[in-house]
């Protein structure tokens, strides 16, 4: 195995990685893009994602339509999330709506386990997405899993910039984002932009659990968390709100894990995700605005 | 008598009563109760050491459980007996394995070197405000997480820590309770204080007319982060064994919960959110258990009470969202006609 082998190698799994916690930041900037909420919860509607395809393939639903049944599920727990919890308090001060989606947060968890217990289930990947893949020798491996996140990551991004810049909707949500009184001036119906804006972002969760536990091989109520924390600094990394920002950030925080296990000793890369939380406050103290956003300005 | 002089002979009052309880309680109470006091009273301290920078300054933090964690490991790893040391945590440096300190000592220096942490973290994220320093102090938690899983030489790592002596009794936590609410008391109602409550209302206007405002912010960060430290180590010594996941999120939620529930202006409102909580949640782990009325069997529902509380903070949020106790200060009329209660009784009409 080469020296190049070994760096094509990180490289298809800094892709890999990055395109995952690129699909779970999406959702959490578009969320924020509107309303300016930090949604903690975005981690618990990818574990009902998950947790929806392992049931439905569970039975015997074939496996691409439980995928569709667990985006959907998805996105009508983030419709219920913002009638319920965030459309009382949207006008409260920022850090109450914080502490209301981590109560959010708690109580979907906390149903998890009521319902599912808290012990790890087999996520039931059919066998043609188990396969890997060999290239030059054996040196450079993927499975079709990573291969295929990849691709759902493209093709779904397409999609999401085709509905936010051809779409009225899409506009629409836009112009929220922007200023949300005035597109309320100019006739534009907010609350239902928002509602928009949730489904949206939870479908998108819904995929990104889905392919996180897919990778992992495993569905637990308490699964949200870990992604839900890497696609945070990945939005914060490339621009809290932005979904461009999202993505780069995404693919920024998969290189920087990979690269830390994979070039550092390992008594350093076992403090990767405290390296990983540093670059995090740093983002913050000095470009808080993110890679992509780099004017925002930020109050003492 | 002075605002100042009632506030301490207020605090003098609790102090007695306080020690009433610690001393009285044990000869007259099941060790259940005795139990469900103390676990109040040692989740009093913690959440006014939140209470200082969330609800007084404005810096939501959520990173304090780091602060308690570094607190119990240091007090465990400086007060394991020296035979026991060896064998638990064989790759200590030489000095740490030659002394054990007793209770008091090991506390007040888990409490020093926690105040220490947070002037080095302080320093740079209190420039910091409103959600990004919630989530840069989050940040700081995980990171905490991370050292106390991989320092493995001082922490065993993600293995269960054991052998802290079990010294954390009820006249122990009600007197570091009297001496956090005493200082407390003194700090925020006091010139200081009205700083604090400037910087967290308007940071433009306090710079304005001179308040330092990374000053106060970090001031009010260090002094609890002291007594987080402090509760951290009576924690330790209370539970004996405990693991860095004990330190985490889950603690955090809960404490928050007490905080904002209590009412985050207000020191006795933190504690009346402690009680509320606290026995609410006994309740609530009693009912999860499964229970029997009549002929009617209600089976276990595990994590039904996380569920409860959950909903309840959703609802306070909603429909009171500053709390119990708001800014007001439960003083059973011994400050009554003071300038503070008057203003919040007009804002009530």
């Amino acid at each position: 195995m080469t020296q190049l082998d070994f760096i094509l190698q990180q490289i298809v799994n800094a892709v890999s990685l990055g395109s995952l916690y690129a699909l779970a930041a999406v959702g959490l900037s578009i969320v924020f893009g509107v309303l300016k909420l930090t949604n903690f919860a975005h981690g618990d509607v990818m574990m009902v994602g998950a947790f929806g395809v392992a049931l439905l393939a569970g039975i015997g639903v074939p496996f691409p339509v439980a995928v569709i049944c667990g985006i959907a599920a998805a996105a009508v727990t983030g419709f219920l999330i913002e009638r319920i919890a965030y459309r009382p308090i949207r006008d409260a001060p920022d850090v109450a709506r914080l502490l209301t989606s981590l109560a959010v947060t708690y109580i979907i968890e906390n149903v998890g386990i009521l319902v599912f217990t808290s012990s790890p289930r087999n996520f039931p990947l059919p066998d043609i997405l188990n396969t890997s893949w060999e290239v030059s020798n054996g040196a450079i491996t993927f499975t079709s899993i990573n291969l295929l996140t990849i691709a759902l990551t493209f093709v779904s991004l397409l999609l999401l910039g085709w509905f936010i810049t051809r779409t009225t909707t899409g506009l629409g949500m836009r112009a929220a984002a922007e200023d949300m009184s005035a597109a309320q001036l100019v006739g534009l119906n907010v609350n239902r932009l928002i509602v928009v804006a949730f489904i949206v972002a939870s479908a998108y969760a819904g995929l990104a659990g889905i392919l996180w536990a897919a990778q992992a091989g495993v569905v637990q109520p308490q699964m949200g968390f870990t992604p839900l924390l890497k696609a945070f600094v990945a939005a914060i990394i490339g621009g809290f709100g932005s979904i461009a920002g999202a993505l780069v950030g995404g693919y920024i925080l998969g290189a920087l894990e990979i690269f830390i296990v994979a070039f550092l000793p390992s008594a350093v890369s076992s403090y990767r995700d405290a390296i990983v939380f540093a670059v995090l406050i740093a983002f913050l103290l000095v470009r808080p605005g993110g890679l992509l956003q780099p004017n925002r300005e930020i109050k003492l | 008598m002075s605002r100042e002089a009632r506030i301490t002979l207020l605090v003098l009052v609790a102090l007695v009563a306080g020690a009433a309880v610690a001393f009285g309680a044990p000869h007259v109470l099941s060790d259940y109760f005795v139990r469900i006091i103390l676990l109040i009273a040692l989740n009093a301290i913690l959440v006014l050491a939140l209470s200082l920078s969330n609800g007084f300054t404005g810096v939501f933090s959520l990173g304090h459980v780091g602060f308690i964690g570094a607190g119990a490991y240091i007090s465990g790893i400086l007060s394991i007996p020296v035979q026991q040391k060896m064998a638990l945590l064989p790759h200590l440096p030489a000095f740490l394995h030659a002394f054990s300190l007793p209770f008091l000592p090991a506390t007040l220096v888990a409490g020093l070197l926690t105040a220490l942490l947070a002037v080095v973290v302080g320093y740079p994220l209190m420039r910091l405000s409103g959600y990004f320093v919630s989530v840069a102090t989050m940040g700081f938690l995980i990171i905490v997480n991370v050292v106390l899983i991989n320092a493995s030489d001082f922490t065993r790592g993600a293995r269960t820590f054991t052998g802290v002596p079990l010294e954390t009794t009820l006249p122990w936590v009600m007197g570091w309770l009297a001496i956090t609410l005493f200082v407390l008391a003194r700090l925020v109602y006091s010139p200081f204080g009205r700083a604090m409550k400037a910087v967290r209302d308007d940071t433009i206007a306090a710079s304005a007319v001179g308040i330092g405002v990374l000053r106060t912010r970090l001031i009010a960060f260090v002094t609890g982060a002291f007594f987080s430290g402090v509760g951290g180590s009576l924690y330790a010594h209370y539970l004996g064994s405990f693991s860095p996941n004990t330190f985490y999120f889950a603690l955090t939620m809960s404490l928050i919960t007490m905080l904002v529930l209590g009412g985050m202006g207000s020191l006795t409102g933190a504690v009346v959110g402690v009680v509320c909580v606290s026995l609410l949640s006994e309740v609530l782990r009693t009912v999860e258990r499964g229970l029997t009325i009549g002929d009617f069997a209600v089976p276990a529902l595990f994590g039904a009470s996380q569920i409860v509380l959950g909903f309840i903070f959703i609802l306070v949020m909603i429909f009171r969202p500053k709390g119990i106790m708001g800014d007001r200060e439960l003083t059973f009329g011994l400050t009554q006609g003071s300038a503070t209660v008057n203003q919040t009784e007009e804002r009530k009409r």
